[in-house]
């Protein structure tokens, strides 16, 4: 077996080459309680920061996505602790200062960029920070719309800013008063209630169990 | 058509919206092609005067690699504020070791290589525009109207970066005699409007903007022009109770009004009538 060497909290372990980040700490050992999701890449639970040898860069990923290097130094970090300030979504406005008003260290920003650099995503952390600063809650909302709240960026920030929060936010803004109403969806509920279906349903209802299996394949499959 | 890269900053994009429709179809009318930067952050807003952190510099510098990036050799602000901050960013980091920090620092950017000239609205009009030509492309005379020509302090201070004559500015005022009006020029017009401390301390803004009104009102002026929109905001927004209370505009209104765009605000001052509700523009 193809063996390299990955340091996980200080220790060196020997394991499999090919492993992710977290199955390499589960063959080493480790029982993963916390700091572990979907295994898939979409919950954002296994924030995880390495470095490799040789190499100044501390590198940001997800352990559940990432897979180890020789020489490897891990270390995991089940949660990050952010500020969210309590709000109430129907008493706030999708406005300019909104977001501002509620997370105000937005405005620490440097412009650095070492949230973007952080970002297992890939997203372009900054430029949502700044579009938060200029007020353009749309920006937010599609800048972080694959956005897995890992906190990352989070831990990384020199200005202390919980990016994360800020973005739900910024979704939950545009979802609820940018974003356009679905009007198609009332008229069909309308017409559901007014019984445009009624009669075909009652038929459905009051057949026997043949009658059901002979209709269901003569269905029509695709129009 | 003259290309020119433009840094919009923050304000022009939030609050000061209208004023940089209006101002941008202006200058499409002068005929300059202005093309945003692409991704851009804020200048920083404040300049950082600590001589050990340049990474107050690095949002500042970012925005000039950009205008870098786009093959430019200088950039437009509409910002009195964004226009401080990007000038002296740019000088600080000539410096060669902080620049080669700087760079360091930027990684995944291009290297800044220096050189690049920041502009403002008013000295792109008064350097390659030019008064007369202004005057010559003026669809509609502001009929002799009392404009009240507020500098504040960023545009003239420190004077190293000062757009004109920091004690005597004349170049609002030929703006203004060019567009038509009657320019007046009050004492209080180079002093500061407060600035940020609106965030904070709008005790202090008060104050300072209740002397720059009356002292505008005293030298006659039936309505106050700025170029930074922090100024404008301060000006109109936290004008204390008793304070003047002549309409704030920001000055690239009276030039949309001028090149013949529709300006609600400028339009009921010309003709006399009262505007109502907060004067915006719609350029574009």
């Amino acid at each position: 077996m193809n063996e390299i060497t990955v340091f996980i909290m200080g220790k060196g372990y020997r394991v499999p080459a090919g492993l992710t980040i977290m199955k390499a700490m589960e063959y080493a050992g480790y029982r993963l309680a916390r700091g572990c999701g979907c295994r898939g890449g979409y919950c954002g639970a296994c924030a995880t920061v390495y470095r490799l040898p040789g190499d100044y860069k501390l590198y940001a990923d997800l352990a559940c996505q990432t897979p180890v290097q020789d020489g490897m130094y891990i270390a995991q970090l089940p949660f990050t602790p952010a500020e969210r300030p309590a709000y109430t979504l129907g008493d706030l406005k999708a406005e300019g200062q909104t977001l501002l008003a509620l997370f105000p260290e937005l405005a620490r920003c440097v412009a650095c960029n070492t949230c973007t650099k952080a970002c297992p995503q890939k997203l372009e952390v900054m430029d949502a920070v700044q579009a938060s600063l200029r007020g353009d809650i749309r920006g937010v909302a599609e800048f972080t719309f694959d956005c897995v709240s890992c906190g990352l960026c989070t831990m990384r920030c020199p200005a202390e800013i919980s990016h994360h929060h800020v973005w739900q936010l910024a979704r939950r803004l545009n979802g609820a008063y940018l974003t356009p109403r679905a009007e198609h969806v009332q008229t069909r509920v309308a017409e559901i209630a007014a019984g445009k279906f009624k009669a075909e349903l009652d038929k459905l209802v009051t057949m026997t169990k043949d009658e059901l299996v002979a209709a269901y394949k003569a269905r029509q499959i695709e129009a | 058509m003259k290309t020119i890269a433009y840094f919009p900053g923050c304000a022009m994009k939030d609050q000061a919206r209208p004023d940089e429709a209006g101002t941008l179809h202006a200058l499409a009318l002068l005929g300059y092609e202005v093309t945003e930067i692409p991704r851009w952050n804020c200048c920083g807003t404040v300049y950082s005067l600590a001589q050990d952190d340049l990474m107050r510099h690095v949002g500042p510098v970012r925005n000039l690699v950009r205008v870098q990036g786009m093959g430019e050799g200088r950039v437009l602000t509409l910002c009195a504020m964004c226009y401080g901050t990007l000038a002296r960013s740019a000088r600080f980091v000539a410096e060669p070791e902080r620049l080669a920090r700087i760079n360091a620092f930027l990684d995944t950017e291009d290297d800044f290589r220096g050189g690049i000239e920041v502009v403002h609205l008013l000295t792109l009009l008064r350097d390659e525009v030019g008064y007369e030509k202004l005057a010559a492309q003026v669809k509609r005379t502001l009929d002799g109207l009392k404009v009240g020509t507020y500098y504040g302090c960023v545009l003239l201070r420190p004077r190293l970066f000062a757009v004109d004559d920091p004690d005597r500015p004349e170049v609002m005022e030929r703006v203004v005699e060019a567009l038509g009006g009657t320019p007046v020029a009050f004492p209080e017009r180079t002093e500061c409007c407060g600035a940020y401390l609106t965030v904070g301390r709008t005790d202090i803004v008060g104050d300072r903007v209740g002397r720059i009104l009356r002292s505008a009102r005293g030298g006659g002026a039936e309505v106050v022009v700025t170029t930074c929109p922090l100024c404008q905001f301060n000006l109109d927004e936290r004008r204390p109770a008793g304070a003047p209370t002549l309409p704030v505009l920001y000055l690239g209104q009276l030039l949309a009004w001028a090149m013949g765009l529709d300006e609600p605000a400028v339009a009921a001052l010309v003709s006399k009538e009262p505007a109502t509700g907060r004067p915006v523009s719609t350029g574009v």
